[in-house]
């Protein structure tokens, strides 16, 4: 057949474009990286560069040509980032320690210049390439350059005008007009005077005149010190990320470094951590339990109601079931927050007339509200995979029952829901394991308040593990990745045991062949 | 009243009445109720919201009567902000729903197929990590995720915080998991003699898949990627940590926030963009109803 020579030649040209296209990106982003002298990201590039190249060169039907794509993502965004997790949760990882210790150091000596009295002013003028502005200087006569990234040096090839450098090739001179634009990116630019941090920045006020700002912390790299030059304190490296002085007090920022197990050990023994915590699993454990109960008994409830062949208006009625299921979730959770608001929502305002109920802020009724909503949110699945599960058991099965002379009641607690549990429990469970994590229903609608009394980080009565980790690490004055990479690892645990459970329940591994 | 509205068959001629209501009060007529009480509740936030959308005020108290005026200034005060650019937000989501529902229909059903059609070694191992990975939600590492996002976008801008690619990339980390599953489940059902037909006519396994087994799986191909639209847009957690500049925002971060803020909350031009974001996922739910339940309970039946 003359289709057999394209069916060869069509799919393999695509493929060597593709590939090729794909390794154009791999040498360009690995070249970047060299830039960035990251060799991790170049490893892993050339490394996922190579093995994509072997795989699709390879002749021949082989799975790892179906799999490659999906894999790659997974292993970085899934894999990759639960074991850093892991890696997090043993460091100080957080807000006041978030680089190394040279960007510690720069930040910290860059944080205590000021304009010393008498320091000397050069003319400078402001240029810009692309996004970056620069300064050429003029000192004794020589011109000089500089951005924030790179420290002053020689500029030879300056034009010089009436003794000043006013313009240099490749670059734009601002004009007043243009620096008036710029005035905030300008006046924030500071241009490091020489590779030693200590020689202070150069910046300017008006675009014209640069001043030398020093800092009153030096930083001695022979001792590992800084020396505050006002006070005469000194601050060495306390071996836990930060500098810190005879008496005690730490410089910030400090920079990550391992610390062993003080996070767990926070986790367990700080009062205003510990208590909190052991409120929160207790409680995400109920709201789980207790949603996924509920939504599966009236899901089950309407699909037995519903399950009547010839009932006229069967599928509107579905269709309107549905509709909580198709609409999006956070959005049903804040239309209900505002409903259940105490002073101006549709439940107290019409429902209760006028009542003040504090829906959202009473430790109890929020509860309640939360699990409401979730009954709202969870009940169509459960009433569209009920149904499903329903119709499958064979009518025999009934009749039998029946001839038996089994009740209808009989018939179903006996026959049917055991059957329908066999089929159903996977789904319970995934539901259980989803609801440890529905995050959406917290935040949205309580925002996990009210507070919980001599909390930190503004943990609430209605927080689950999840919301908490969120408060811990994003929320509020102190981001402490360390402590809520420790709690997001207690939730992989809990989830561990509830799929290990799960399978042995369910016994899904012997579906697999 | 829909009781009363009997409807008399033939068969209950001779029958008074007030039994035939009964009969049918007993058979169907109480499912009726129910199906009506239950209908309110599903429905009624539903029609909140787009009372509250069409309200001139943009308070709460003002929406509590429903449908009492009509107004569409909640819609022009979403529209018009220039510091909550919903028309971005919009954008975003649909390009970051769209390309990661796309991408895992793609990445998932190549996997799906590697599985269900290819004995390998490594099979059973890689179906059964799967099915443990998919059990660890991403939101759970979203430290890291962060973290990682940063290093990434000191390097390759276009890839870090605050893009749209770096997001979808983090979900196309979820692309595989569940969905390949479901998706494998489903190719099995598909009979192997098809494409063993279709490679004794000279077909490679690239072209199996791309015109014949597609075309066969098509309705799950629908189920997961309507699927992962909805669980990418309704997502709130990784997109609120990934995106913080107003423009690079989801319709979650960005909604949330216009009544974040209690004193200011805007529920009028909350409501306009609720209505305004739900839209789409509601056509497009009901317009495939048919496959995301066949779909769905297809996991449940087994």
């Amino acid at each position: 057949m003359s289709g057999r020579v394209n069916v060869r030649i069509g799919p393999f040209i695509t493929k060597l474009i593709l590939l090729g296209m794909f390794d154009a990106l791999a040498v360009y982003a690995i070249f970047l990286s060299i830039q960035a002298s990251n060799w991790i990201f170049v490893t892993v590039i050339a490394v996922i560069a190579v093995a994509f190249n072997w795989i699709y060169l390879r002749p021949g039907a082989n799975p790892s040509k179906y799999l490659a794509p999906g894999f790659v993502f997974l292993l970085i965004f899934q894999v990759f980032v639960i074991g850093y997790t892991g890696y997090i949760s043993f460091t100080n990882f957080g807000g006041g320690h978030t680089g190394d210790k040279d960007q510690a150091i720069a930040s910290l000596i860059a944080g205590g210049q000021e304009r010393v009295e008498d320091s000397p002013s050069y003319p400078i003028t402001v240029v810009k390439a692309g996004g970056t502005f620069g300064f050429l200087v003029t000192d004794d006569g020589e011109a000089l350059f500089g951005t924030a990234t790179d420290p002053l040096h020689e500029a030879p090839k300056a034009v010089m005008e009436g003794g000043v450098a006013v313009s240099l090739p490749g670059y734009e001179s601002l004009n007043f007009q243009d620096i008036l634009n710029n005035q905030k990116a300008i006046s924030d630019l500071a241009v490091p005077f020489s590779d030693d941090i200590n020689d202070g920045t150069l910046r300017t006020q008006d675009g014209r005149t640069g001043y030398l700002y020093l800092s009153h912390l030096s930083y001695d790299a022979d001792a590992d010190t800084i020396t505050d030059g006002r006070t005469g304190t000194v601050y060495h490296d306390g071996g836990k990320g930060s500098f810190v002085s005879e008496s005690g007090d730490n410089l910030k920022p400090g920079w990550t470094v391992t610390v062993g197990f003080e996070n767990f050990t926070k986790a367990l023994t700080d009062p205003t951590i510990r208590g909190p915590l052991v409120q929160v699993t207790i409680w995400t454990f109920v709201l789980a339990f207790v949603t996924v109960f509920a939504t599966f008994f009236m899901g089950l409830f309407l699909a037995i109601v519903f399950n009547k062949p010839h009932m006229r208006g069967r599928k509107i009625y579905r269709t309107l079931l549905i509709v909580p299921y198709a609409f999006p979730a956070f959005l049903g959770a804040l239309v209900w927050s505002g409903m259940f608001n105490r002073s101006y929502g549709f439940v107290n305002e019409v429902l209760f007339f006028g009542a003040d109920i504090p829906w959202l802020t009473d430790p109890i009724l929020a509860k309640f509200v939360v699990i409401f909503i979730n009954l709202w949110l969870g009940f169509p699945y459960m009433f569209l995979v009920t149904m499903g599960a329903l119709q499958s058991i064979p009518a025999e099965v009934e009749e039998a029952a029946t001839v038996d002379g089994a009740s209808p009641w009989q018939i179903f607690r006996l026959i049917k829901l055991p059957l329908l549990l066999v089929s159903v429990a996977p789904l319970l469970i995934a539901s259980f394991a989803f609801n440890f994590n529905n995050f959406n229903v917290i935040y949205m609608t309580t925002g996990g308040g009210p507070k919980i009394e001599g909390a930190g980080s503004n943990i609430g009565h209605t927080d689950i593990l999840i919301s908490m980790v969120y408060k811990i690490a994003f929320d509020g004055q102190t981001r402490d990745y360390g402590l809520a990479s420790v709690l997001a690892i207690l939730i992989f645990i809990i989830v561990t045991i509830i799929t290990i459970i799960s399978f042995r329940q369910t016994k899904a591994l012997e579906e697999i062949n | 009243m829909t009781v009363t509205t009997t409807p008399t068959s033939s068969g209950v001629v001779l029958t008074p009445k007030k039994r035939t209501f009964k009969k049918f009060f007993n058979d169907t007529g109480w499912r009726h109720l129910v199906g009506i009480a239950v209908g309110i509740y599903a429905v009624f936030p539903i029609l909140y919201v787009l009372s509250n959308a069409l309200s001139p005020t943009g308070t709460l108290t003002g929406s509590n009567k429903l449908f009492q005026a009509f107004s569409l200034a909640g819609f022009e005060r979403v529209l018009s902000n220039p510091d909550k650019p919903f028309g971005a937000w919009f954008m975003n989501t649909m390009i970051i729903g769209g390309v990661v529902a796309f991408g895992t229909i793609l990445m998932g059903g190549l996997a799906a197929y590697a599985f269900s059609r290819m004995r390998f070694s490594g099979r059973r191992v890689g179906l059964l990590s799967l099915l443990l990975i998919q059990m660890f939600p991403q939101v759970l590492a979203v430290i890291a995720i962060f973290l990682l996002l940063g290093a990434i976008g000191d390097v390759f801008p276009v890839l870090g915080l605050n893009t749209r690619t770096g997001l979808i990339m983090v979900y196309l980390g979820g692309a595989l998991g569940v969905n390949t599953y479901l998706m494998y489940g489903f190719f099995n059902t598909v009979p192997t003699s098809i494409d063993e037909a279709a490679r004794i006519d000279g077909a490679g396994h690239a072209r199996i898949f791309f015109t014949i087994i597609v075309r066969l799986v098509f309705p799950i191909l629908i189920v997961v990627g309507i699927l992962s639209f909805i669980a990418v847009t309704g997502d709130f957690v990784v997109a609120s940590v990934v995106l913080s500049e107003p423009d690079t925002k989801t319709l979650a971060v960005g909604l949330y926030e216009i009544i974040a803020n209690d004193r200011a909350a805007d529920w009028g031009a909350f409501s306009a963009g609720a209505v305004m974001a739900a839209l789409p996922v509601l056509i497009l739910f009901m317009a495939l109803q048919k496959y995301i339940i066949s779909g769905l309970t297809a996991g449940a039946v087994k």
